[in-house]
């Protein structure tokens, strides 16, 4: 450290008062909302891929004939949007019971979503003979709604470890904000089901 | 688009004059290039304008391989006269802005002794900062009309009835081409009659690929088109002078992509009608002991000789290989001796390419390139 | 030490003495030099930004003279026609390896070098906002560069000379299916890219969050440096820009080890659509690559003019409308391969739009030098050669924007020539800029000015004699990607002048290097500021403490430096 540090002016009179307030936003929140972002580019273009390649399997299962319309496994995931919402409020109000409560149901939603997802690709796979080679279809179809399940699968992982730093008393005040940037995650994946839900059950069969 | 025009029409303003209307800004310019001291930075903008007369001048003199500054075809010369409308505009420019900042970089240099006041700090000007955004919109305007126009004017055009058509389909690393109107295959030299502005008949191409992308381009004829498995294109040429157009394959499509190169050959109306009556004839069965080499061993499993059992599709049509100038899809002169040392082994001339050498004895080799001789 | 004594928001100070101190540790009450294992340690498993940023930039430079070794076979082997230097598969690979590093492990990750560095000086902050995702960002980073290198001996074993990819730096498919690639050479390419991109979205994520939410006190939007603006929009197209890669990555690597059929078009798959999956990666990649470019010069222009930057709210303007206008330009790398008419002429529309706000750019910073007091100082004069040179590039661009004009030029040397006048011309005459800028700022030393300037004119010669004859072979119809042409095109003497301009760079770049080493030991002392700057780290040491700042700043215009020095004539009775 060699020449003497400039000192910033404090007497200055274009400089806001020292005492005033200097809000920015939580960078947990903003770096969440980045990821959201490019997970979403991710996202699309494997949408686009699907939506392009509708249709042109030459050959093998087409959609129509293979793909049940997975209602329930929907409904799950997308109410374990609302069950996180309330946990997340039961964690403001410091209701850590009914914040396991809540954490843990839309965990055990996302679980049968998951589960649902395991007996849909064992049908597909074991009955109908359809893999990600079998053919163009299922290539796309594999892809999309497998990177939406591995999303999910992270979420899960993540959203368990919540629950059981909750059991541990771990989960203090100041914590609170990790958990809202965590359940901004998961209603970003139940966002992508919407979409991919609409673009493999509905448009595409 | 509701575009009625053909072959052979450009939009009226392309025709070879420059655009008035940019005069003021070149003269505006150059003066003020003139006027002041060279100094090093000053330098820059002189060479700038200097390289590009140089260019110009190069181009013009070397023979006309495969320039890009070619009228030979109605695609190449609508290129070619939007081109020019863009290089002066772009010169134009570089001479305005250019000046500017070599002016600004000599004037306002710190002289020695002076270092003590700052510069009078100026943050913008709002006048000044609206005429460059509009002016740079108003030219994006005319520039997108007029290429707009151009587009439309090659890519829609409607094909007459007389048209040539051929289906080109690149291979790793040759040409075939097809002339379904008169029923035969061949390779790597493309033959296209003389089209007469007055009463065209142009070659329209099909162009496909048989395993990656590839892109067909003969610079004087026309701008490039790229053929995609799975996706034809098409393209026509209208070639108004005889002659022989060079080009290659400019899209990467493997190892020996630099060696798939592609002739052109525009000849008279005749000249074309009796190189088709040749081509669609069956081949000669002379050299008995070399076509049964070339029967015998696995040479048609990829070649194809009209009228005999050889039927392969993976490499080129052989039927009528010594009408051809060039072989391996121009890596060599078609003569016997180079003829031989291919079939030998095509690493001599194209290590990358995908026939493999058939160990032959020696004394098989002269019996096939004997055979391969007689198939004219 | 007042290393161990961290200033807390909202006031005092916290001792955290490490037990062990990274800075020296003591025998005997004697403070003890650092052995050279520590000094590594530290580095190694350093989350500071200043460390972190100058591990990019190294290791970009050490990138950067291998991929011009690349460039020298290329060019060596181009000299003269049917050469024999190399084989087709050699050089197949070469120029391959040779974009690709220069792209992902040159110019990204010195980019990104020079962010994670001067964004938390410039706006009055600790560190980025998140220091551990800033490392694990550098290390995918550097991952995925070793892996690529991997190539040359882990595919088909050392008997067989390796097989780094050769497929072009942008793959087309069929190219790289399994049919056509059959080794492993492709799938280093996606595996090493894929996990660099993962480092880039690291990266990315963590300059946004920073320069939003760590911002000093009375440091609003609109009083950042313009470098962290651009910064910002820099990462927003990297966020939007490497998901489109990495997913067309994934789809290649399904096709080639799951047997899928995204690019098989025997199954109903499209070649064309990797094309636009990558373009729509590639185009906002090269934006990515030369707003920082903008970036070095929109600070070090206005330091040696001695006046403000010209326009500052119409320059934040211009570039975030760079940023969105690029996102629609891609298909103009794809011209010829057949879109209709009418996607044709949006996409020649889109490119020339986009000309607009960069040419705002130019004229800013030439209004910036206009009625100033310019000091040609080696920073300077890269970024005056680079204003100048990133014209000639913009106006190349606009004679490719003209579609039926590039069906001539696409995939010729006029595009290489093009993007290297931007690349090399623009972005790494301002890189050298910005070395030499803040080099003294990050070692405490002066690179030597001399050197510098020998550097800068040896560059520019040898890049010129490269670059502006490469335009001419493309006129005259000369495609890339070829290992070797034809004699009687007319090509061959450019070629030879063209390769002796590569020499000249080689050389330049030789000086460089050696400034670089040599003035960490020898170079005079920078002090503080040296260039009687304006922004905020030139407010702290040379090199900064681990915390930057012993108190947080706080400022009321932008350019707090100024205010300072002039309090008389504050900036924000003008902004």
């Amino acid at each position: 450290m060699s020449a003497a540090t400039p000192a910033i002016p404090h007497g200055a009179t274009n400089l806001p008062a020292k005492d005033s307030p200097w809000i920015l936003p939580s960078k947990g929140k903003v770096g969440m909302y980045c990821l959201i972002f490019a997970e979403t580019t991710i996202f699309a273009i494997f949408v686009v891929a699907y939506i392009y390649y509708i249709g042109r399997s030459p050959f093998g299962p087409q959609p129509k004939q293979v793909l049940e319309v997975p209602i329930l496994a929907s409904i799950c995931l997308l109410s374990s949007s609302l069950t996180i919402w309330l946990a997340e409020r039961a964690l403001h109000k410091r209701a850590m019971g009914q914040f396991s409560l809540w954490w843990g149901g839309t965990i055990a939603l996302g679980l049968v979503f998951m589960i649902y997802t395991v007996l849909e690709w064992k049908k597909l796979i074991y009955e109908d003979g359809l893999t990600v080679s079998t053919n163009l279809f299922g290539t796309t179809y594999y892809c999309l709604v497998g990177l939406h399940a591995f999303h999910v699968i992270v979420g899960l992982i993540m959203l368990s470890l919540t629950l059981l730093f909750g059991f541990m008393g771990k989960l203090e005040a100041r914590h609170t904000e990790r958990v809202e940037v965590l359940s901004l995650y998961w209603h970003f994946v139940d966002a992508v089901w919407v979409v991919v839900f609409t673009v493999v059950y509905i448009v595409g069969r | 688009m509701g575009d009625e025009s053909g072959p052979g029409d450009l939009p009226p303003v392309l025709k070879d004059e420059a655009v008035p209307n940019l005069r003021s800004r070149d003269d505006r310019g150059s003066e003020a290039a003139v006027v002041f001291p060279i100094k090093r930075h000053a330098l820059r903008g002189i060479a700038a304008v200097l390289f590009s007369a140089l260019l110009s001048a190069h181009a013009y003199a070397i023979p006309q391989g495969t320039s890009v500054f070619s009228r030979d075809a109605t695609p190449a010369s609508g290129s070619f006269s939007l081109q020019l409308f863009v290089y002066t505009i772009t010169i134009g420019i570089f001479i305005v802005v250019g000046s500017l900042g070599a002016y600004a970089v000599v004037k306002f240099r710190a002289k020695p002794g002076d270092e003590k006041a700052e510069p009078v700090q100026i943050f913008g000007s709002n006048q000044i900062e609206l005429s460059w955004t509009i002016i740079p919109v108003l030219i994006v305007v005319v520039l997108f009309l007029t290429t707009a126009r151009m587009i439309f004017a090659i890519q829609d055009t409607h094909e007459p009835g007389n048209s040539i058509k051929v289906t080109a389909i690149g291979h790793q690393f040759w040409w075939e081409f097809q002339y379904p109107q008169y029923g035969f295959t061949t390779a790597n030299e493309l033959h296209v009659p003389v089209s007469d502005p007055k009463d065209p008949t142009p070659t329209y191409l099909k162009l496909g690929s048989a395993d990656v992308v590839h892109s067909f381009w003969v610079p004087r004829l026309a701008g490039k088109t790229d053929m995609i498995p799975g996706h034809p294109n098409e393209m026509w040429i209208d070639p108004s002078k005889p002659g022989m157009y060079e080009g290659q394959c400019s899209q990467f499509c493997g190892t020996e992509h630099a060696k798939m190169l592609l002739r052109v050959y525009v000849q008279s109306r005749t000249d074309f009608d009796a190189w088709v009556k040749n081509q669609q004839t069956d081949a000669v069965a002379t050299e008995e002991q070399g076509k049964r080499v070339f029967e015998s061993q696995a040479c048609i499993n990829c070649h194809a000789v009209k009228g005999t059992i050889a039927n392969g599709r993976y490499g080129p049509d052989l039927t009528h290989l010594m009408s051809r100038d060039t072989i391996a899809a121009g890596a060599a002169e078609n003569t016997p001796d180079n003829l031989r040392r291919w079939v030998e082994n095509p690493e001599v001339f194209k290590s990358g390419s995908n026939m493999p050498a058939m160990n032959l004895t020696p004394e098989q080799l002269t019996q096939v390139t004997a055979y391969l001789a007689t198939l004219k | 030490m007042s290393d161990s004594a961290l200033p807390m928001p909202g006031g005092g100070v916290r001792d955290v003495t490490p037990e062990r101190p990274s800075t020296g540790h003591t025998v005997a009450g004697y403070p003890v030099r650092e052995t050279f294992l520590e000094k590594a340690h530290s580095w190694v498993v350093t989350v500071d930004h200043k460390k972190l940023g100058i591990m990019y930039i190294v290791y970009s430079l050490l990138f950067l003279v291998v991929a011009g070794i690349e460039a020298m076979v290329i060019r060596i082997q181009l000299a003269v026609p049917h050469n024999t230097f190399v084989s087709p598969q050699v050089y197949n690979r070469v120029f391959t390896m040779h974009g690709t590093t220069m792209v992902f492990f040159v110019g990204m990750p010195i980019l990104i070098g020079f962010a994670n560095y001067l964004i938390p000086l410039m706006i009055g902050a600790r560190d980025m906002a998140f220091p551990r995702l800033n490392a694990f960002s550098f290390w995918m980073t550097a991952l995925g560069g070793i892996l690529l290198y991997y190539s040359f001996i882990g595919g088909v074993g050392l008997s067989n000379a390796g097989s780094a990819p050769d497929v072009g730096w942008f793959a087309y498919a069929p190219l790289t299916s399994k049919a056509f690639s059959r080794g492993h050479s492709t799938d280093y390419w996606a595996l090493s890219l894929t996990i660099s991109g993962v480092g880039s979205i690291g990266a990315a994520i963590n300059m946004i969050a920073t320069t939003i939410c760590m911002r000093c006190k009375g440091m609003t939007m609109f009083r950042l440096p313009l470098l962290a603006w651009l910064y910002v929009v820099q990462a927003a197209l990297i966020l939007v820009a490497i998901g489109p890669l990495t997913a067309a990555q994934i789809m290649l690597m399904v096709d080639r080890y799951l047997g899928g059929h995204f690019f098989d078009t025997q199954a109903g798959g499209s070649a064309y659509i990797w094309m636009h999956f990558f373009w729509i990666f590639g185009h906002p990649e090269v934006y990515v690559l030369v707003l920082p470019a903008f970036a070095f010069a929109n600070e070090i222009i206005p330091t040696f003019s001695r006046k403000a930057i010209f326009g500052y709210p119409a320059m934040v303007a211009a570039s975030v409308a760079i940023g969105f206008v690029s996102l629609g330009v891609w298909a103009h790398h794809m011209f010829t391969v057949g879109m209709t008419s009418v996607s044709n002429a949006f996409f020649a529309l889109s490119t020339m739009l986009v000309a607009v706000p960069t040419g705002i750019k130019i004229f800013n910073w030439i209004a910036t030098m206009w009625g100033g007091k310019i000091r040609f100082a080696t920073a300077m004069i890269f970024c005056v050669a680079f204003v100048f040179q990133f014209l000639i590039s913009g106006l190349t661009g606009i004679i490719l924007s003209v579609a039926p004009v590039d069906w001539q030029l696409h995939n010729s040397y006029f595009v290489v020539a093009h993007f290297h006048y931007v690349l090399v011309g623009g972005i790494l005459f301002t890189i050298f800029g910005a070395i030499y800028y803040w080099y003294p700022k990050m070692t405490g030393r002066m690179l030597d000015e001399k050197l510098g300037k020998i550097h800068f004119w040896i560059f520019l010669i040898g890049f010129h004699l490269t670059f502006d004859f490469m335009h001419i072979p493309g006129f005259l119809g000369m495609p890339r990607h070829i290992y070797t042409y034809e004699p009687d095109r007319g090509w061959n003497t450019l070629n030879m002048i063209v390769s002796c301009g590569a020499v000249f760079q080689s050389v330049a770049i030789a000086i460089f290097v050696y400034n670089l080493v040599y003035s960490y030991f020898k170079g005079a002392e920078a002090g503080a500021d040296p260039w009687d700057a304006w922004t905020l780290e030139w407010a702290t040491t040379s090199p900064p403490p681990a915390y930057n700042f012993a108190t947080e700043p706080i400022v009321g215009s932008r350019r707090p430096l100024w205010d300072l020095k002039h309090p008389d004539d504050l900036d924000s009775q003008w902004e």
